[in-house]
Parts: structure tokens; sequence; C-alpha cells
């Protein structure tokens, strides 16, 4: 705890945190690119079409990987904004501010790609009976208020708290909300083909998607991080040349 | 305590008197409670089997109406800056403008749900669950739209975020709500349940809420 406490403190210094973030910059690039070429190949050419689905299953290997993400970056959006709000650290609204468009990006992909597999499995685009998606479109919509309340306020440190107190209440309501559409779907019928358990087979492939995606936002996010601290240096800049 | 009743009746009289009070909420109520009636078409069956829903998203609208301005008028005058000052804490603060809220929008809400239900043939046994989960479902309607109100209280135009953050944090109220109604008119038994976890959210949010609320107007506040 001591240590690691340490080390994000030192990061509490913007240029500190810009040398160790352009040093990472090519490593993380790289190595989302080799985990999702690999990943991808393994799961498109190297994994038998499914007995029940055929290829469409292969609609897993994007979708999956991208409803864990829009999950994982809401955490670290509201994990961001706890740090921000109760220990001050200087760059936590910048990453949570950050974080959410990569995050909703991640949970639209997983819509997308839930309802093209929902078309041939379902019949239907759109599912009500799917719990897990249902739950993501909610997800989505606390996103985009997320990132139009921090779009709205003019005044930058009042829209970090401001946002900071909307991502932990979304924090808090986010497992009732999931709750709540699962029991509602228990009381209707639910789809007729379920996700099943998944064979040992994919699993490999899918883990290392799981990997490259999470790779592939530590990578965009501290690009985005680091546009948004040379925004905030241009703006003060501009402010000390008008004044 | 008087300090929160002042504040309350204070609320409560600028809602009637200056606000359209109760009646512009309920006329909001009831002309989009028949809009549906419209859009769906004037096939009873088909209204009966939906009335539940509609009055309860129907109810979700109204109560967002006249949220904007529940914090947001005392920041433009300065009274907010006034109560911040005052002993009384801004949470118990928070708690008496969300309780005017639920008084002037929830509560003429409820008393009027039996009247549009009414008119779009909802069955004879929807009627107690309805006016019931709605008494339960409005104060964390109050409670989730405090906090949206006070975080967005220095947008001039807020009222659209207003919506879009607030609507998808209520969607569990909306759920618990409208399941309780038609899981009684179909007799499957299921509606206890319903008005249990209705009422457990509800209570947590109606306890939580106003700390929220309060740190949001202490953000705005603090310059």
């Amino acid at each position: 705890m001591a240590v690691s406490m340490t080390r994000i403190t030192v990061l509490a210094n913007p240029k500190r945190f810009l040398d160790y973030s352009s040093a990472l910059l090519p490593w993380t690039g790289g190595l989302a690119f080799v985990l999702l070429a690999v990943g991808f190949y393994w799961a498109l050419f190297e994994t038998p079409p499914d007995y029940q689905q055929g290829q469409t299953v292969k609609m897993m290997f994007v979708h999956v990987p991208a409803a864990w993400m829009g999950i994982f970056v809401y955490s670290v959006v509201a994990g961001s904004s706890l740090g921000g709000l109760v220990f001050r650290h200087p760059l936590a609204d910048v990453a949570a501010k950050s974080a959410a468009p990569l995050g909703a990006a991640f949970t639209a992909l997983a819509l997308m790609t839930g309802s093209l597999w929902g078309r041939p499995m379902w019949g239907t685009y759109w599912q009500w009976g799917d719990a897990r998606l249902v739950s993501e479109l909610l997800l989505l919509f606390i996103y985009l208020g997320y990132i139009a309340l921090w779009n709205a306020i003019d005044d930058p440190g009042r829209a970090a708290k401001a946002a900071a107190i909307l991502a932990l209440v979304g924090a808090a309501d986010l497992p009732i909300i999931h709750f709540s559409v699962e029991w509602w779907n228990t009381l209707h019928q639910g789809p007729s083909i379920t996700r099943g358990a998944i064979d040992p087979s994919f699993l490999w492939p899918l883990a290392i998607l799981a990997l490259g995606y999470t790779v592939l936002f530590l990578w965009l996010w501290l690009i985005r991080m680091r546009t948004e601290i040379f925004e905030r240096r241009a703006r003060s800049l501009m402010l000390a040349k008008g004044a | 305590m008087s300090a929160f009743y002042a504040l309350l009746y204070r609320d409560m009289k600028l809602a009637f008197r200056a606000g359209g009070g109760a009646s512009l909420a309920m006329s909001f109520f009831a002309l989009v409670a028949s809009l549906w009636a419209f859009g769906i078409g004037p096939d009873l069956v088909l209204l009966s089997r939906v009335a539940g829903g509609v009055v309860w998203v129907t109810a979700m609208l109204a109560a967002l109406l006249s949220l904007d301005r529940l914090f947001q008028a005392d920041y433009e005058d300065g009274s907010l800056d006034v109560l911040a000052l005052s002993p009384l804490s801004l949470e118990l603060a928070a708690t008496a403008k969300m309780t005017a809220h639920w008084l002037t929008t929830g509560l003429p809400l409820v008393v009027l749900s039996p009247v549009l239900a009414l008119m779009l043939q909802m069955p004879e046994a929807g009627y107690v669950p309805l006016v019931a989960s709605l008494a339960i479902g409005t104060p964390a309607l109050s409670g989730i739209g405090a906090i949206g109100a006070a975080l967005t209280l220095s947008i001039r135009r807020g009222g659209l975020i207003l919506a879009l953050i607030v609507l998808p944090l209520i969607a569990p109220t909306l759920i618990f709500g409208a399941s309780a109604v038609s899981e009684a008119i179909e007799g499957t038994g299921r509606d206890a349940i319903a008005f249990m976890l209705l009422g457990a959210f509800s209570v947590a949010v109606v306890g939580l809420s106003p700390f929220a609320a309060a740190a949001a107007v202490r953000l705005n506040l603090a310059n």
C-alpha cells in the first residue's frame, strides 16, 4: 500500500507524468497492436465454429471484451473521481475526464456488436430480454450524462468536482440498475438462445483479446491525458498573455 | 429544526405563488398521459395493457419538470449563500428542498394517478398498487433529482443535461414500480417482492441523496 501510494504521489507532478507517459507510449501502443493481432487471428482463424451458432459466435470475441471494458473503464472513472475528491490528486480529474469517452466508445461497441450478433441468433437486433445488453445501454447513458456535465460547466475546477460526484453516485447506482434489469427479466421470458458456457478452446484467444483491449485502453488513455494536460497549459498561457 | 420547517414552508410558498405550484405538474402529467392515447390509438384493450407503465413513465417525466430551478433560483439571487452560512446544515437544507419538491410535485401526481388510470382503462386490480407504488417511488425521484439539480445549478440551460443525468439513475424506480403494478394486475403474486425492492431503493435514495446534493451545492459555492 505504502509503495503504491508513493508511486501515485510521484505522478502528482504533471511534468513527471509527461516524462513517464512519453516513455510508456510506444510500449503500450506496440503491445496493444501485437496482442490484438494475435488474439484476432487466433479467434477468427484458429477456433472452430460453434455447433449451434456457426461463425456468428466469433462476434463474441469483439463483443465480450468491449462489454468488460465498458464496466472496467467506469470503475477507472469512479476510482479517479474518488482520488480527486478525497485525496485531491491533481491528475485525478484529468484521468477521469480522459477515460470517460473511451469507456463510452467501448460500451457503444459492445452494444453494436451485441445487436449485430442478436440479429441471426434472436432474429432481432434488439432483445429487451437480455439483461446484460440492457444494462450496458443504461451504462452508455450514464457515460453520456457524465461527459455532458463535464462539457457544460465552464469553470474546469467546478466541472471536475461535479463530474466526480456524479461518477460516484453512478458507481453506487450501477449495481442496483443491473440488478433491477436482471430481476425485471426474470418476470418476462428470457431470450430463447442464451449465452452458454464457453468452450475451453475459445478461452485463450478471449483472454488475449481482453488483455489487448485493456492495453489499448491504457495507450489511448495516456494519449488523451497528455493532450488534456497540454490543452490546459495552452489555455493558461493564453490567459496569461491576454491579461 | 425550526429553520428546516421555515425553509420547507418558504419553498412550498414559492412553488405555489410563483412557480405554478402543484397544478402545473398535474396539468403536464394529465396532458402527456392523454398524448400517449393519441400516439397509441383509442384501442381500449391495448391501452389497458400499457396503462400502468404509461402512468409511471409520465409521472417520472413530470417529476423532472420543476427540478432545474430547485437550487438554481436560490443560487442566482444569493439566498443559497445565506443558507450555507446559516446554522442549518446544507444536508438538512437539501432535505427540506427535496421534501418541498415532493410535496408540490410527487404527491399531486400520486393523487391524480387514479384518474389517469381510469382514462387509460387500467384493470381494477391495478389501482391500489399504482397509487401505492407511486407514493413509495416518487420520493426517490425527488432525491436523485435533487442531486442532479445541485450538480447542474450553475448551468444556465441545464434542463436537458439534468434529464440525461437523472433518468438513467432512476431507472430502478420505474422498473420496480411499474412491475409492481403489472404483476398485481396479472395476479402472479410477485408484486410483493416488487414493492419491497421499490421501498428499499426509495429509502436508500432518500437517506443518502441529501449528502450528495449538499456536496454538489458546496462545490458550486466554494470559490
